[in-house]
């Protein structure tokens, strides 16, 4: 080998090192659609305008089939009532599926408790549900993949794979889930997925008479519910979870639990 | 029926979902592996590091390992809503979730004390099957035993002192191995609990941890217990055969429990006790100085409602008693054995008081719930995640026990054929 030929074969070698193995990685059209898809579900509540009637969860109750005197539900509403002596109390009766009908407030073990208007600083209402995580605990924890993430961002349950362990259940800070009494496989707010994709809106959405509750789409910048999350002073639940929750707050109080 | 609503009571503000959804079984699932991965570790001081005290435990807690190996996902699989899909975890492991790997290290551990179990019996099981065959008139029992040992042997019938010898060399092997798989099985169990952030209580990466130490004081002291009564249960039913054949040999003979076996034993179950109080208490301690935005409600259950379980029945009558007891001076059978169903209990109420204690307050931080254990069952739920559920996984390890001893003896009976009394 003359001293042209072995420069020249050098340089065949080191250009070659220089390719990294990544680049030679086939690109899936549909990872990348995933990556940044055109559409990500998004929910706004705006505690402000909740006035506690519960329609909501009477509506998700009916629309979901989940049987209505089952002390579970995939979405409900909590009262808070602040004293001026600073105690916090909170019921959500019923998963306040009959909504608040009455000033006594659900302590527990069947007894209530009343609070005179007078000792009353302030009260609110505060509607819940599943938050959609984007780095959602649940679908971590499930051992066998039977609840995954849609890559428009939101969170279901197969329950035609669900063991029924209840490890999302205990690895959810939102105690949003549950064993639904009839399949008995871990049961979750979904936006109303079978709703939703198609055009519609979820079910609670449509019931609230008050519009304190609206779903949207994030990656649409004209969007309403966009609008107000990336314009106006929002919240969201238990930050300090990492789970980066997807329903957003108007009006939350540092009460809310 | 809404599973979990039979047996929780709800105070102060509760979501409208939670309820204790892990019940007695899932007590009882860390507290059996931890009495696997116990038994064996106490096995393995024998074969590995060469504790000759403890010749006459090692193969008795190894036999013990095995049986309670297969009850340990018993209660896991009496849990699930679904138990019948219980094999998606192995065709669809989903490997972020701590539980997707169980039935992986489950297997692998399991293969590990099964393979052990055979070189340790192996050369008995051929010299006994060989035996057998020359017998000319066989009973069936013994028929039967024949061809059993036949197809345990799977063909290794070389029973040279070289065979032997690679025998023993295997079993060393094996439990070297052992020790830190079953380590990781049962830190594994610790590490389903720790890792739940969403739970205060149980997120601490000191939780496999503590349940290792735990683990091996719990299967110390179970291996203690049923070889002291073993032995004098044996001795019972000796001296009841030998009315009908005097022939067989005395209670004498066949020698009682070992002081020497208990007191040695019982040593290292004083080692791994301290370990597991220091880091409890340390995880206390920490969590208490720390004070975060979890420690009021966290005090509240620690203090308040589950004082009698955690400081009165875990720390004081489940550790400290039986500490005192095995550090007074001339340690009788009868005291350890006192001391050893105490660390037992101590340990039960240490996983009650995490898998139970854990939920015991609500995601809310706002309000607390109670668990009813069901006594009496009214349906399959109730019977299941209830007293009843729970003690007949508890008493199958046991059954197993006696009938794997019927094929691998634990006893050096001065009668039996030398091979077997080399361990």
């Amino acid at each position: 080998m003359n001293r042209r030929e072995f420069l020249k074969r050098s340089m065949v070698v080191v250009a070659g090192m220089a390719v990294p193995a990544a680049a030679l990685h086939l690109i899936d059209p549909k990872q990348l659609l995933a990556a940044k898809p055109d559409l990500r579900w998004a929910f706004l509540v705006d505690a402000y305008k909740c006035v506690g009637c519960g329609f909501c969860v009477k509506a998700c109750k009916l629309e979901n089939e989940v049987p209505y005197e089952a002390n579970v539900s995939r979405t409900w509403v909590e009262r808070y009532v602040v004293k001026k002596d600073g105690e916090v109390l909170i019921d959500s009766p019923k998963a306040a599926r009959d909504g608040f009908t009455t000033k006594k407030i659900e302590v527990g073990e069947g007894k209530f408790r009343e609070v005179k208007d007078e000792e009353i600083e302030k009260a609110f209402f505060v509607p819940k549900l599943c938050n959609q995580c984007e780095n959602p605990p649940c679908v971590q924890v499930c051992p066998v993949g039977a609840t995954y993430s849609t890559a428009d961002g939101v969170v279901l349950v197969d329950r035609k794979w669900c063991i029924g362990c209840g490890y999302c259940i205990m690895g959810c800070p939102y105690g949003v889930r549950f064993f639904h009494p009839v399949h008995k496989t871990a049961e979750k707010c979904n936006f109303c997925y079978h709703r939703i994709s198609k055009g519609m809106k979820s079910a609670c959405v449509d019931a609230c008479p008050f519009g304190a509750r609206q779903i949207g789409n994030l990656r649409d910048p004209n969007d309403p519910v966009t609008k107000v999350i990336m314009t106006e002073r929002v919240g969201i639940l238990k930050e300090e979870y990492g789970t980066k929750p997807q329903v957003y707050y108007i009006g939350l109080s540092k009460e809310v639990r | 029926m809404l599973h979990g609503e039979a047996w929780t009571v709800k105070e102060l503000f509760v979501y409208p979902n939670e309820y204790i959804y892990w019940t007695i079984q899932i007590v009882m699932y860390p507290f059996l592996t931890g009495l696997v991965a116990g038994a064996f570790v106490l096995s393995s001081l024998y074969h590995v590091f060469g504790v000759t005290k403890l010749k006459e435990i090692a193969r008795f807690s190894l036999v013990f390992s095995f049986a309670l190996l297969p009850c340990a996902p018993m209660p896991l699989l009496l849990h699930l809503q679904q138990p019948q899909r219980n094999l998606n975890v192995l065709m669809t492991p989903h490997f972020t979730s701590a539980i997707a790997a169980f039935g992986i290290v489950f297997l692998t551990y399991g293969m590990i004390v099964a393979s052990e179990l055979w070189f340790v019996y192996r050369g008995y099981f051929v010299t006994t099957a060989l035996k057998l065959r020359q017998k000319p008139n066989r009973t069936l029992s013994e028929t039967v035993l024949m061809s059993l040992y036949s197809i345990l042997v799977m063909g290794a019938w070389d029973v040279s002192h070289h065979a032997l010898e690679q025998d023993e060399k295997a079993v060393k092997i094996l439990a070297a191995v052992g020790i830190p798989v079953a380590c990781f099985l049962h830190g594994y169990a610790g590490f389903i609990f720790g890792s739940v952030k969403a739970n205060a209580l149980w997120m601490t990466p000191l939780m496999p941890v503590i349940f290792i130490c735990s683990a091996v004081v719990s299967g110390i002291a179970l291996c203690i217990l049923t070889y002291v009564i073993t032995m004098e249960l044996r001795k019972l039913i000796i001296t009841w055969r030998r009315k009908e054949n005097p022939s067989l040999p005395s209670p004498g003979e066949l020698g009682g429990v070992e002081t020497q076996v208990v007191t040695m034993t019982s040593r290292y179950l004083i080692m791994f006790l301290i370990l597991a109080i220091t880091l409890e208490l340390l995880d206390l301690i920490f969590r208490g100085y720390t004070a975060v935005k979890s420690w009021d409600i966290l005090r509240s259950v620690i203090y308040g409602k589950d004082f009698t379980a955690i400081f009165i029945l875990q720390y004081g009558l489940g550790n400290l008693v039986p500490f005192i007891l095995f550090l007074l001076p001339g340690l009788t059978v009868r005291r350890a054995v006192v001391g050893t169903i105490l660390v037992l209990f101590g340990v039960f109420m240490m996983r009650w008081n995490v898998v139970i204690g854990g939920q015991a307050f609500s995601a809310s931080f706002a309000g607390f719930m109670h668990y009813h254990m069901p006594i009496w069952p009214h349906d399959m739920e109730t019977f299941k995640e209830g007293l009843f559920g729970a003690l007949m996984v508890g008493s199958i390890p046991f059954a197993l026990f006696w009938l794997l001893s019927r094929i691998f003896p634990i006893f050096d009976l001065k009668e039996s054929p030398p091979s077997s009394s080399r361990h």
